[in-house]
């Protein structure tokens, strides 16, 4: 089928069997590659995005259920400078490995749309659904709270 | 100042825009994709396979055993693990037929059109019939390995010893779980060279392994690292069968093969942390004083050797943990069974010894009625003092320090009074470990190795680093940059890291067992000074002084009567004249190391980091659920290169370690694993985990870089004990068995 997408401000259109997952469209497809595939199965969080707003396990969404909307991922966080977001998560040293990054700022960044000034509670509970195996998840708190700051800044 | 700066990674920026390539972001037109198919059965014989007529055969390319063009072999310690199964299969997940075609789901489809019968074996599917000989795995008794630490006379001290304390401690599967799961792609070229690109921790077992295979030289063969979401261990020994897979469909087929596995395959196929069943007998004086311990270590290796013996090698030598002991006996052995091989998994079988003998050290006081603290105090190694191999402490011992620590900032002793008496139905308590860990390979192993890597200088005036350590998240490129700088005393700016790439770097052995800072960036910072020599030579001829005159500090180069010079415009110039300048370097053993391989004595490591922990928990008595409150950790790793990344690594080996006391679980059944997914093979979230403090302790190592020691797997040693010691200080229930599920909390409370 025929599907029209908005990504990142970016008007696409794929054909594409209705049944693909909007992760494997992203990658394929559109070839943003930001977007990772941990699990398969919407436990890990890597491969999350923003459809309409909302933060989606890409690889749970079949395309077809996407069409019309507008999806941001990890490439669209930013354009030619790196959002306040990102820039705590390099200052901090909240990447390790860096996989489950992509979808970590993703749920971040959604957590600080709705909530500018969020304790480190509600930080823990924004990113509980993205698994990290490096970090011990430390790092990567301090760098949402520090974005945080930085927005009242 | 480059080193003791917490610099932000080198990598950072492309980690967080998406930007950085792992090996499934990559592509190519005429790419094709690889599958495998398995065994089912733990242990048996292969009768037939059948290519269903229903499918077109001729769209994809099968491969098995024959396909194989010099030795069906996984090349490593024992040349045991066929690359694919030729008649008999040995555990659940064994790889057999190998299919490539133009798409995934085509591949998928063709493996779908096949089918194997089996003619059953009896299969030994734990370290009881293992040892039974229930199957017949390896050799007569399916015993892989086995080593003894002898000191002194056990016999003799246990007759005098005034206390006798036995405890036997089991611990089950674990797997690295990884984000990235493993992925190769292969090509192979018109003249047969093979060049692998992937996910991986160790290129030059990738390239030794193809070589095997394949009969190629040092050259044909070609071994790229890509961006690596995470190891842990679990990317050691296991690329090298991916690797194999794809180079094999790649030479029939003809394209680039790309393998990447998915989640269930990954955690089904790949090696674990090897179960271990470890009993401890130790003498002690009534006021808690170790005269005897007597530790018998038994590992499953799974189906095939892998790295056991080694794995078993470094379990035995932290088996009584950082304590003095005047006699001690230990026996080890790692067995066969008929499960998927377990590998190297962080902590490379110390997280095992170090359950079973901080459980048992906190057996000891309850025993005593003595505080664990006293203890420990009393019977810790400190400087000068003898470990069990014989080994001198002669330096960077803080053990004290890091015990002391853990136990002030906690304010242990008090909690252990106010948690005595619990005020509603949860349970609060507190634990404590402490431990050690040898940092680089064991006994004459570096000296085996002999580590190389390099630095060059280039047309740009940079230095670039040449070293096939590779950074699979843990900061390589970062640290080894401010080694690099600090040596030179240029800026971090002027350091580049250079391609993971064996045609271009040196074998600078593994990044593997903690050597990677200490070891590697040793002969990092050795190269360095060799360039800085070279370039002080270049310059004292060209401004006609002694080269004792010039210096070269905070990115310039001075010498007597002539002004300031830039480092990098004189780099450029030197580069113009003299052509790319190149140094290299090269492993050697602190002075006064000596190892005896036959009798295992001598001096083990050339240094041990130290560490303690101290966990908090509150345990909900109607249904056993264990709220970790409180985490800190002290680890003594001589000097931090880059404080936050340490800290970093030890939070999150930190966590491996809570998960592997508290939640992580391996099920089984007949052989497979129940649970390979996300969904029920549960894995600590960001809830799941208080804020954590973490304590660094600087006892320099004088042959380290900047006087680093090992830092990598530390944190991976003392969390399960520590946290289960909490849940029996809270709960009574004294668990010899992790994970601490709820059940176990039960049943422990239920057998008191």
């Amino acid at each position: 089928m025929s599907v029209q997408l908005n990504i990142n401000n970016k008007d696409y259109v794929v054909e594409v069997a209705p049944m693909k997952r909007l992760l494997d469209v992203l990658r394929e497809d559109i070839g943003l590659t930001g977007t990772k595939e941990g699990c398969g199965e919407g436990e890990c969080g890597a491969c999350s995005v923003f459809i309409d707003g909302s933060v989606v396990n890409s690889c749970l969404v079949p395309v077809c259920q996407t069409n019309g909307s507008k999806i941001t991922t990890v490439e669209g966080l930013s354009n030619n400078e790196l959002s306040k977001l990102q820039q705590a998560f390099i200052d901090c040293n909240a990447a390790q490995c860096g996989i489950c990054i992509p979808g970590m700022l993703i749920a971040a960044q959604a957590l600080l749309d709705l909530n500018p000034n969020p304790s480190r509670g509600e930080i823990r509970e924004a990113i509980a659904g993205n698994l990290c195996r490096c970090t011990g998840y430390m790092k990567i708190v301090d760098a949402i709270e520090i974005a945080a700051t930085a927005n009242k800044g | 100042m480059a080193v003791g700066k917490s610099i932000t990674r080198t990598e950072g920026r492309d980690k967080v825009t998406g930007k950085a390539k792992y090996i499934d972001d990559y592509t190519c037109p005429d790419m094709w994709y690889g599958k495998t198919l398995r065994s089912e059965i733990a242990h048996g014989r292969i009768i037939s396979i059948n290519f269903s007529d229903s499918f077109d055969w001729s769209q994809v390319v099968v491969v098995d055993y024959k396909d194989i063009p010099v030795k069906n072999l996984v090349a490593l310690i024992f040349d045991d693990q066929p690359l694919l199964a030729e008649s008999v299969v040995k555990h659940v997940g064994e790889p057999i037929i190998l299919i490539a075609a133009p798409s995934k789901e085509l591949a998928e489809r063709a493996i779908k059109n096949i089918e194997i019968t089996y003619e059953a074996f009896p299969a030994a599917l734990s370290i009881e019939e293992s040892l039974s000989v229930k199957a017949k795995i390896f050799g007569d008794d399916n015993i892989f390995k086995h080593y003894t630490i002898t000191r002194g006379s056990v016999a003799d001290a246990f007759q005098s010893a005034e206390i006798v304390v036995e405890g036997s401690y089991f611990v089950g599967h674990q797997e690295q779980l990884y984000i990235e799961t493993n992925g190769v792609i292969a090509t192979t070229k018109k003249d047969g060279s093979i060049i692998i690109q992937g996910s991986m921790q160790c290129p030059y077992y990738i390239h030794r392994a193809i070589k095997e295979i394949f009969g190629l030289s040092d050259e044909q063969v070609v071994v790229i690292q890509t961006v690596t979401g995470g190891g842990f261990g679990g990317k050691e020994d296991f690329p090298s069968v991916v690797a194999g897979h794809a180079a094999l469909l790649s030479r029939k087929c003809g394209h680039p093969v790309k393998i990447v596995y998915e989640r269930g395959e990954d955690f089904a196929a790949s090696t674990k942390r090897h179960p271990a069943l470890i009993k401890h007998r130790t003498g002690l004086t009534r006021d808690g004083q170790l005269l005897a311990t007597e530790v018998d270590i038994t590992f499953d290796g799974g189906a095939y050797c892998t790295l056991s013996p080694v794995v078993l090698s470094r379990g035995v030598i932290h088996a009584i943990g950082p304590y003095k002991c005047p006699n001690v006996k230990i026996n080890g052995s790692v067995v066969a069974t008929n499960t998927p091989p377990n590998g190297a998994f962080r902590g490379f079988g110390v997280p095992q010894a170090c359950f079973a003998g901080e459980m048992h050290m906190e057996k000891i006081a309850k025993t005593l009625g003595i505080s664990s603290v006293e203890l420990r105090r009393k019977n810790m190694l400190r400087e000068g003092d003898i470990t069990s191999t014989g080994q001198k402490l002669l330096y960077s011992v803080g053990t004290q320090e890091v015990l002391d620590t853990v136990i002030e900032r906690s304010d242990y002793l008090s909690r252990v009074e106010e948690y005595k008496n619990p005020s509603d139905n949860k349970c609060r308590g507190i634990g404590l470990s402490f431990f050690y860990h040898g940092g680089g390979f064991t006994g004459s192993g570096e000296e085996k190795i002999k580590g190389k890597a390099a630095v060059e200088l280039d047309t740009h005036g940079q230095v670039k680093i040449l070293t096939a350590s590779t950074e699979i998240g843990q900061g390589t490129k970062t640290i080894f940059r401010q080694i690099v700088a600090e040596e030179l005393g240029i800026s971090l700016d002027s350091v580049i890291f250079g391609d993971t790439d064996t045609s271009k770097v040196p074998d600078s052995g593994p990044t593997v067992a903690s050597r990677t800072c200490m070891v590697v960036g040793k002969v990092i910072q050795m190269a360095a000074a060799n360039l800085k020599n070279e370039i002080k030579k270049l310059v004292a001829q060209k401004v006609n002084c002694d080269i004792s005159q010039v210096e070269i500090a905070n990115g310039q180069i001075s010498c007597p009567d002539v002004e300031k010079l830039s480092f990098t415009q004189t780099a450029i110039e030197c580069v113009k004249e003299h052509g790319e300048i190149k140094t290299m370097a090269q492993y050697s053993s602190p002075p006064g190391i000596k190892w005896d391989e036959i009798n295992y004595t001598g001096d083990a490591y050339p240094v041990f980091s130290y560490g303690a922990d101290v966990v908090e928990v509150e345990v909900d008595m109607d249904t056993y659920e264990v709220k970790i409150t409180k985490v800190i950790t002290a680890s003594d790793i001589g000097k931090a290169i880059n404080p936050a990344m340490a800290e970093g690594q030890i939070e999150g080996g930190m966590v491996q370690a809570l998960g592997y006391g508290l939640c992580e679980e391996v099920v089984w059944r007949d052989g497979k694993i129940l649970n390979n997914r996300f969904t029920n093979y549960i894995i600590p979230t960001a809830l799941d985990i208080p804020e954590m403090e973490t304590i660094l302790v600087e006892k320099p190592y004088p042959y380290g870089p900047y006087g680093a020691k090992g830092l990598g797997e530390l944190p991976m040693d003392g969390g399960a004990p520590a946290l289960v010691a909490a849940i029996a200080n809270a709960t009574g229930a004294f668990i010899t068995e992790i994970p601490a599920t709820p059940e176990r909390i039960l049943a422990a409370l239920e057998a008191k």
